[in-house]
């Protein structure tokens, strides 16, 4: 490989003496005036050392352009066959005086973020979710060890129409696609088209990725009302609409789902799931802003009927009830502070989510529930956040049994790729059990991994 | 008779009124908006598009442009764009790609019509070659992105917009031709005098906290001979502080350069152990109100500099 980076060297070089040997000959060509002639008026010589400042300055153009193509291509021989590693370092030692007016060759325009090295593949990045916990819990569903969840993600510019995005999750459970959809970002009417699978645009805290979340697990509403861990996603296709106002940003989203998730649950290809959500923005000063949200969803469920409900039969079997209505209504809001002259150290976010539901039973009967949390994290120095969480939930079938519960949590971020968080975590249960659990969580990221929505 | 002249007298008003419509001069055009995501960008915009545009910043000037949100209300921005432009080579990869991903604006994605990467032709320092992994802190593969702190690389971003603009409003070209051979006038004069006042101090060792000014230090041939970051984007550990403090006494450096964004206990804490300073500088335009334009913004930066290095380096 040194062989061939002297050969390219060497090459680039002589090409470069080629291409300027007509400007050196130039250059000395006035020096070597005729020797019997009458010395040169001072305009002369005036005149020829402009000439040589001109073909030097010209020079010196060539030489940072052929430089510069020489440093391209290095870097392609390194792409194909691996290379040494070499950062250049800027100081005193590269200096190059720039002319005054530089005509670099251009150059091409610079790939995309993340695709110098891969062209047409898409973003691919691996996040791995280590979980552990401690303590006491009757209904515990966390290991004291597990790696709960393996993400990889492929993301990439479909054609000048569209981009797709892949998430496919890894857990104990199995792998399975999270989500894993196409987004059309070249609609008319301020549309956007989404179409595969997709977490509902249902509250805020559904379309987060578990590894987004600022705490280890997610609030109690979550896993009673909203599908637990898996959430509300489903194959579905999301059609949003961004309202042309100066006043504030103001999204209207409608979506419309099979009907095969943790949340809803069809028997029939007619019966399907509806989401709307508006979603309002604004911007209250440079540093703090307000987000605010209202959603509803709509669709057939299956229930498990709690035993004792059909209390004609005993002993009282578990029977599953199929094409149940089912609708909830979740509002949130999120306050966020960041003061941009010191972004990098100080951030506070505040969020609540309230969510409500009415699930239809069997003999036209209907229950109620509600839930409920309301989370802080602060950012108080460059790696480190500390949070907390209030809860409260019904459950779907049981809106009368009220679970809550607190948390408390602190992060340490050692890069924006890693993170390691401890969390201590008490539940009430309606049950009248108590939970004192201490959760702790090793998340990382590899590859390119794309921005987050805000 | 009185009739009469009271209807001529209305005909030849609405003839009037009439005419003057139908041939009054066509409504001037809406300036073009061109939305940029620092204000560097923005300020070599408004030098070139004068009056024919509108600019907006997304990034706020006193921010790490690295560390931005991409907030609902820039979405907003970037959807009602004629033209985006960029400063590339990943900077802002963290928060562009979901605002053009949901800005329902075809033209303004990259690789469209209206997307302009301000990268394109200027010189680009720290290209790493060979194997990058992270373990080398937040390195750029596609080089360092604070191209725009030399004002050769200004010069060709305004240029490179001056053709973008003319070739989006080729009515204006002329315009925009005039208004950038103007800026380019200044700025060459602007950079006789700034040569002059750093030519003292070429050679001087200096220490910057981030990578921020590679450009702008080979501009002027000043020597950054270390960092308080150990890596980019990664906090200085106490063995790096010790170290950068032992090398700087050996090599009897005394100025350490930083941005406005960071924190500045660390530097104070280094430059009090070697008997330094710390000086802040702008690294973009707005940053201090004395930079608010392009070119104040090197008066600004070279004039505080000039004082420090006069002072570190008694010339």
């Amino acid at each position: 490989m040194a062989r061939v980076r002297v050969r390219v060297s060497t090459g680039a070089l002589l090409l470069a003496g080629i291409v300027a040997a007509p400007a050196l000959a130039g250059a000395q060509q006035p020096q070597s005036a005729p020797p019997v002639a009458a010395a040169p008026a001072p305009a002369q010589v005036t005149q020829v050392r402009e000439e040589l400042e001109r073909l030097r300055l010209e020079f010196e153009a060539l030489r940072r352009t052929y430089d510069e193509r020489l440093q391209q291509l290095e870097r392609r021989l390194t792409e194909i066959g691996g290379g040494p590693q070499v950062v250049q370092q800027a100081g005193v030692q590269n200096a190059v005086t720039p002319p005054q007016d530089p005509q670099p060759a251009p150059q091409p325009a610079a790939p995309q973020a993340g695709q110098s090295s891969k062209v047409f593949n898409p973003d691919i990045s691996v996040n791995g979710n280590f979980i552990g916990a401690a303590g006491r819990n009757p209904f515990a569903t966390l290991s004291p060890l597990q790696l709960s969840e393996v993400e990889a993600a492929f993301q990439a510019v479909v054609d000048p129409y569209a981009r797709a995005d892949f998430f496919v999750a890894v857990g104990p459970e199995g792998a399975e696609v999270e989500e894993g959809y196409i987004t059309f970002t070249s609609l008319p009417g301020n549309l956007l088209l989404k179409a595969g699978k997709l977490r509902a645009n249902f509250g805020k805290m559904n379309t987060l990725h578990t590894h987004a979340l600022p705490s280890v697990d997610r609030p109690l509403v979550t896993a009673n009302l909203v599908g637990g861990d898996e959430g509300f996603a489903d194959a579905g296709l999301s059609l949003s609409h961004l309202v042309n106002s100066s006043v504030m940003y103001l999204e209207l989203t409608g979506e419309v789902f099979a009907g095969l998730s943790d949340v809803f649950q069809s028997v029939k290809r007619s019966e399907l799931a509806y989401v709307g959500r508006v979603r309002g923005y604004h911007d209250l000063n440079d540093a703090s802003n307000i987000d605010m949200g209202v959603s509803f969803a709509y669709g057939p469920s299956t229930i498990d009927l709690p035993p004792g409900l059909l209390t004609s039969i005993e002993p009282a079997p578990v029977i599953q009830a199929a094409g149940m209505n089912k609708r909830m209504v979740a509002v949130d809001a999120t306050f966020r502070y960041r003061p941009p002259s010191r972004a990098i150290y100080r951030r506070l976010n505040v969020r609540t989510e309230f969510i409500w539901s009415r699930q239809e039973m069997p003999e036209q009967m209907f229950e109620s529930a509600f839930g409920m949390y309301t989370s802080a994290e602060y950012q108080f120095a460059r790696r480190w956040y500390v949070g907390g969480r209030y809860d409260r939930s019904g459950r779907t079938l049981d809106g009368d049994a009220i679970d809550t519960g607190g948390s408390a949590f602190l992060t340490f971020w050692p890069t924006e790729f890693s993170q390691v968080r401890g969390q201590f975590r008490r539940i009430n249960f309606a049950e009248g059990v108590k939970a004192n659990e201490f959760l702790f969580q090793f998340n990382f990221t590899i590859g390119a991994h794309g921005a987050h929505v805000f | 008779m009185r009739n009469r002249i009271i209807r001529l007298s209305l005909c030849a008003a609405a003839l009037g009124a009439y005419h003057a419509a139908a041939f009054a001069a066509p409504p001037a055009p809406a300036p073009m908006k061109v939305v940029t995501t620092t204000a560097d960008l923005a300020a070599l915009a408004r030098e070139v598009g004068g009056d024919r545009v509108t600019v907006t910043a997304l990034a706020n000037p006193t921010q790490d442009p690295h560390q931005v949100d991409p907030k609902p209300s820039f979405i907003l921005q970037v959807n009602k764009a004629d033209l985006l432009i960029a400063v590339g080579r990943e900077l802002e990869i963290g928060w562009l790609p979901s605002l053009t991903t949901s800005a329902r604006n075809a033209k303004v994605q990259p690789g469209g019509a209206a997307y302009l990467d301000a990268s394109a032709n200027v010189k680009i320092l720290e290209i790493p070659t060979g194997q990058i992994t992270r373990a080398m802190g937040d390195v750029h593969p596609q080089g360092n992105p604070h191209y725009w702190l030399d004002p050769a690389n200004g010069r060709i971003i305004a240029r490179s917009i001056k053709d973008k603009l003319s070739a989006m409003a080729p009515g204006d070209k002329l315009y925009f031709e005039q208004r950038y051979a103007q800026f380019d006038t200044r700025l060459a004069a602007a950079e006789k005098k700034w040569d002059a006042m750093l030519a003292p101090y070429r050679g001087a060792k200096l220490v910057t906290y981030h990578r921020s000014w590679p450009n702008f230090m080979e501009r002027w041939g000043l020597n950054v001979m270390g960092y308080v970051e150990p890596k980019p984007g990664i906090p200085a550990s106490p063995s790096h502080i010790i170290e950068l403090i032992e090398d700087m006494k050996r090599q009897n450096v005394k100025l350490i350069v930083m941005e406005p964004y960071f924190s500045p206990k660390t530097p104070e804490s280094i430059a009090a152990r070697v008997g330094g300073t710390v000086l802040v500088l702008a690294p973009s335009v707005g940053a201090v109100k004395e930079a608010a334009d392009y070119i104040q913004l090197f008066d600004y930066n070279i004039g505080k500099l000039t004082g420090a290095l006069k002072l570190a380096t008694g010339r």
